[in-house]
């Protein structure tokens, strides 16, 4: 029989306005196993708490029930008062009566009566408790981070500063990402590639860095601490340890027709191709769509050119297996296809996205950075900007969200075109204008005051070609006009949407994404950095829209997250797990089909017990995988799983008290 | 909105709810002082898949006159896939129950997220109102004649 | 019959099985009871005929756990049952060898009594369709098809699973929808279906032989006799045993299933019990598609697995009924 002792909070008058909490704490003598009953003003106080202590103590109590706050508030406070005076911290319960009391009844009886049996229940499930410890597991001191873009490359940075072996893995074949592709960054106008760079020679260079680029992860197992991953290192066709990287094939290859990914597709490539000058690694790496030798059998011209000999045709897709005790999720983003906007005119040459504007003002882009039309190669007279493209619609072609970051880079596109060119026209768009930042409304009024650059407040409806012009076609919300401006170049401020690839890892992390696939924070406000699945953290725009300081800023916390686990030998787990009886499991295997970690496996043992002696097929659970959802309980017909802290007694307790 | 604190009749409702989304919502509509009737208790469940069909029976065996569960919406699950097993367990179990005859309006399974405080309370009120007109609910306890 | 004896006899000769569960004749003249064969002692007192309605993939679980090699035989609707069973884990498929059997229904002399046949000394097969019955007061005739079991009245099944096949001579299959009924009392109104359920269910007399012939139902430990489960109830002091019994039989055994209809065939009380079961069946294949239990050892059943895009509960109380 369990020494149950009851103290009843007032929660100031939070509770005790509306319930009687004398009347409660007197009410729990009646129940079972209640030796001791008392109400206090702030149960969660240092006073409070030392008189929980003390009862403990006095009383020689086996338990104890708090009625306060919900337990999603103190549980773990009063877990810990429990231990502090030498009880096991699973023997707390909580009866919720203030969310789920006092705050929502007015009448004090009514309450009061609700408060006695929401005790009583407490009191019931607690003389069905047992003390509960948790299980521990080594935690591998290695982190992966998927994706290398700023975000990957700070994480993985900041990780292997603190002493920490880091892998990269990037699906392209250089590290770098979208910022590679920037020209210039707002509100600072530093060059993108210039303080971008450094920071991907210093990762590559890292000994605690290993980077697989053209690299994608192909499977994960396992659980904070101790994932195992499946990596798939992408065939470059070009030996990563021969290739100097000196770039005399992609001059030779003969196949130059390629669409160029990193210049938005303005120009071409050959098969065989570096993505960029800066490039790392600064490998070469084949196209197998494009490369002729592997769509033919015929040419070879790259082998035979390559003085080091790292031309290798027959290279095939290689699968490596490492352990890790964190993972990053560092997928990125791209902008929205615009297929579905074709009043927009992206269909003309001359209506560009923003970051293909990006490729053409960059002096290495395909232009040598000078802004022309891709239609003829003439400079334009007038550019219009069109903000929110794709962003903050209600249509299913829209993003609901906004994007954030395309205010900002379209005044530092309308900038930047000003100051090249004075004489150009640059109209923009908007239907706001949002520049919440570290000077960034003091850029934006740059762009209007200094620049003389035309904001216009309202939509486009319509983008047409008429005599070699872009037609665009918006109304003026301000003066109430209808507007027609013939421009030469239109950009489109196109929405931004997580990586297509985020959806796949999500799945393989276990880790949760809202409807617009960003993957979802444990919590929104406390824990921005971290999955909601253990040992999963988030950097950069998979987890939502972001510019470089912020992503960069998520990245070093989510590396302080990884940091922190990491700097821990042993991971204390939950000790409310799953646990199936060897004598009633019937070895069926129902409930490894509905265990979504994978935690269940089957041995043959022999079991013991009351006229029972042999060898018996029976569930296992992998007390450092279980989460304890559950899932299984209720799949097992003989009642031979049962979870700890939830037991199916205890909740049945609860339901007779309740229903009594 | 009070619904029946001044009737006769106060029914006995039991919702399970999960831990990391309905009763989070639960503890939000008290936080948002939404009000709904003191018939309802709420039992904490760590996820919507650990419901037994048996508990929804035993609380009706013992006087239950309504069983509401509550989970993360689907797609939502904390434990990622525990809800989808929850949903087809539950129209198994809604789906015997009246066959048997059992009020169908009797359990309800609704999706709430820790955000939705007000849908909590709202489902609630609507929940009770229903059950309360339906009145006491005897069937299940008198499935087998006495003898 | 002769078939099957050839074939054990040669199984036995060869050396590939030690022994074989059939049936043997029981306490009267159309009782049959399954039972273990050995090499040594042969295959005195087997028989195989109409009466043989048991399912004998049950006994597999603790005969295939002893050692040697045991030869079963199975009708078409058992080799689901065996199917479901070594899906579990729960038979040892290495000592067994699967003899499937031929089977054209069996008759229930139950329902020879309920014609009103009074006193019954044997019941024989004849060549067709008529069962030439000997009473205390003389003898008649009756069709068998009149007096099947329920679960062979609808039957379709073929053999899924046999390491070895007697060929059956083809027969005229049923016709009977074997959802007819569950849609008859589905078109019932609430209070008739709690009425159709009340008079049943208030037969029960608890023997537990639904739970004791089912093959799924066939835990170490049953919860009803677990005193830790919470729900079971030796002296009737607890009626939400004895009230919910039947729900939660048929809750454990849902999707698992075969519908080999054991559970109707043996209650004393003539209880529908497969009405259960089949609901369940149907509900399943109309929500989450086809799936007959039992048809393969692989795929999982429709409550181990799901879709991101299952109905809703509240789908129950939109459809049929009233």
């Amino acid at each position: 029989m369990q020494k149950i002792g009851v103290f009843v909070c007032w929660c100031g008058s939070n509770i005790a306005a509306t319930v009687d909490v004398k009347a409660v704490a007197e009410s729990a003598y009646s129940c079972p196993g209640v030796v001791y009953a008392t109400d206090y003003q702030y149960m969660c106080s240092e006073s409070g708490q030392t008189m929980i202590k003390q009862a403990i103590k006095e009383y020689g109590l086996t338990g104890i029930v708090i009625a306060s706050c919900s337990p999603r508030m103190h549980e773990t406070t009063f877990r810990k008062t429990a231990q502090a005076a030498g009880l096991n911290p699973y023997m707390v319960e909580i009866a919720n009566i203030r969310e789920q009391c006092s705050w929502i009844h007015k009448d004090m009886e009514v309450a009061t009566e609700k408060a006695k049996v929401l005790l009583r229940a407490a009191v019931a499930k607690l003389n069905l408790n047992k003390p509960l410890t948790a299980g521990t597991s080594p935690v591998t001191k290695r982190a992966l981070v998927i994706g290398g873009g700023i975000a990957g490359i700070q994480t993985a940075l900041d990780i292997a500063d603190a002493g920490y072996k880091v892998d990269i893995v990037e699906k392209k074949p250089t590290i770098g990402g979208k910022m590679a592709q920037l020209d210039k960054t707002f509100p600072t106008l530093d060059c993108s590639a210039c303080i971008l760079t450094p920071k991907m020679v210093d990762v590559a260079a890292n000994e605690n860095v290993k980077i697989y680029s053209y690299s994608e992860v192909e499977s994960v197992s396992g659980f904070v601490g101790n994932f195992t991953v499946k990596i798939r290192k992408k065939a470059r066709y070009v030996k990563e340890d021969l290739c100097t990287g000196c770039g005399a094939c992609t001059e030779k290859c003969p196949s130059k027709k390629a669409r160029n990914e990193f210049n938005m597709g303005l120009d071409t490539r050959p098969a065989i191709y570096i993505p960029f000058a800066q490039a790392v690694p600064k490998l070469a790496v084949i196209d197998p769509n494009a490369c002729i030798k592997l769509k033919t059998g015929k040419c070879g011209l790259c082998e035979r050119v390559c003085e080091a000999k790292a031309i290798d045709y027959t290279q095939k897709d290689e699968i490596i297996e490492e352990q890790y005790g964190a993972i990053v999720a560092a997928t990125g983003f791209n902008p929205i296809k615009l297929d579905k906007f074709g009043e927009l005119g992206y269909q003309y040459p001359d209506v560009v996205t923003s970051l293909e504007y990006e490729r053409l003002m960059n002096a290495a882009g395909p232009t040598k950075g000078h802004v022309v039309r891709p239609s003829d190669g003439k400079k334009p007279k007038r550019i219009v900007f069109i903000q929110c493209v794709g962003s903050r619609g209600q249509s299913c072609r829209d993003k609901s969200y906004c994007s954030k970051i395309c205010c900002m880079y379209t005044a530092k596109h309308a900038i930047l075109t000003k100051d090249h060119y004075p004489e150009m026209d640059v109209k923009v768009f908007y239907i706001d204008v949002r520049t919440p930042g570290k000077n960034f409304d003091e850029f934006y009024r740059r762009a209007v005051e200094e620049y003389g650059v035309e904001y216009i407040k309202g939509q486009v409806g319509k983008v047409y070609e008429e005599n070699g012009k872009m037609m665009v076609q918006g109304s003026d919300l301000l003066s109430n006009e209808q507007l027609t401006i013939p421009a030469d170049l239109v950009v489109l401020a196109t929405a931004i949407e997580p990586d297509e690839s985020a959806r796949s890892v999500a799945t393989m992390l276990t880790a949760s994404m809202d409807t617009n696939d960003f993957f979802t924070e444990a919590h929104a406000k406390l824990r921005p950095v971290e999955s909601p699945t253990a040992g999963i953290f988030l950097s950069g725009t998979c987890q939502g829209p972001k510019d470089v300081p912020e992503t960069v800023s998520q990245a070093s916390a989510a590396a302080a997250k990884v940091i922190g686990l990491l700097a821990k030998d042993y991971l204390t787990g939950n000790p409310c797990v799953a646990g199936a009886d060897p004598m009633i499991c019937n070895g069926c295997s129902q409930c490894a089909n509905v265990c979504p970690y994978g935690a269940i496996s089957y041995v043959e043992e022999e079991v013991r017990g009351p006229g029972v002696r042999e060898v018996r097929r029976f569930a296992r659970v992998n007390e450092a995988v279980c989460q304890g959802c559950g899932a299984c309980t209720v799949t097992c017909p003989s009642g031979a799983m049962d979870l700890k802290g939830f037991t199916n007694r205890q909740i049945m307790a609860e339901v007779d008290a309740i229903c009594k | 909105m009070q619904v029946n604190e001044s009737k006769e009749f106060k029914p006995t409702i039991v919702a399970f709810c999960c831990n990391w989304c309905s009763y989070a919502g639960a503890d939000l509509a008290g936080s948002g002082r939404l009000s709904y009737p003191a018939d309802v208790k709420i039992i904490r469940v760590p996820c919507s898949c650990r419901v037994n069909p048996l508990f929804i029976l035993r609380a009706f065996e013992k006087g239950a006159d309504g069983v509401i569960m509550c989970g993360c919406h689907p797609g939502d699950c904390h434990y990622s896939t525990g809800n989808y097993y929850a949903r087809r367990r539950m129209t198994m179990l809604f789906s015997m129950l009246d066959y048997m005859g059992i009020e169908r309006e009797r359990t309800r399974v609704e999706w709430v997220s820790a955000a939705e405080g007000a849908k909590f309370a709202a489902t609630m009120n609507d929940f009770i109102e229903t059950v309360t007109k339906l009145g006491e609910n005897r069937k299940l306890r008198d499935l087998r004649c006495k003898k | 019959m002769q078939k099957i004896v050839d074939k054990i006899n040669e199984l036995f000769a060869n050396d590939t099985v030690d022994r074989v569960l059939g049936w043997k004749t029981g306490e009267f003249s159309y009782d049959r009871t399954p039972a273990v064969f050995t090499k040594d002692t042969g295959l005195d007192g087997f028989v195989y005929d109409d009466f043989c309605g048991s399912n004998l993939s049950k006994y597999l679980i603790s005969e295939s756990a002893k050692g040697g090699k045991m030869a079963v035989l199975l009708k078409p609707c058992d080799t689901y049952s065996y199917n479901q069973l070594v899906k579990e884990h729960r038979i040892k498929t290495e000592n067994v060898y699967v003899v499937a059997i031929p089977c054209r229904g069996k008759v229930n002399v139950e329902a020879i009594k309920a014609q009103g046949v009074k006193g019954i000394l044997s019941v024989e097969e004849t060549a067709g369709d008529t069962l030439k019955v000997s009473t205390l007061y003389g003898d008649c005739e009756c069709d068998r098809n009149d007096v099947l079991y329920e679960k062979c009245s609808v039957c379709q099944k073929t053999h899924v699973v046999y390491d070895e096949i007697i060929e059956e001579e083809p027969y005229d299959r049923p016709r009977k929808d074997r959802f007819a009924e569950v849609e008859a009392l589905e078109a019932m109104t609430a209070e008739e279906r709690f009425a159709f359920w009340r008079e049943q269910l208030s037969k029960c007399i608890r023997c537990n032989a639904c739970r004791n012939a089912c093959p799924v139902c066939n835990c170490h430990k049953c919860i009803f006799d677990n005193a830790n489960s919470g729900v079971a109830a030796k002296a009737n002091t607890d009626e939400f045993e004895e009230n919910m019994f039947h729900i939660i039989r048929a809750f454990h055994v849902a999707g698992r299933c075969t519908d080999c209809g054991e559970c109707s065939r043996v209650c004393p009380q003539n209880i529908p019990l497969h009405l259960l079961n089949r609901k369940y069946i149907k509900e399943m294949n109309e929500l989450y598609g086809e799936y007959q239990a039992g048809a393969d050892a692989e795929t999982k059943g429709p409550l181990t697995n799901f879709t991101k895009d299952d109905v809703e509960p509240s789908i129950v109380y939109q459809k049929g009924g009233k």
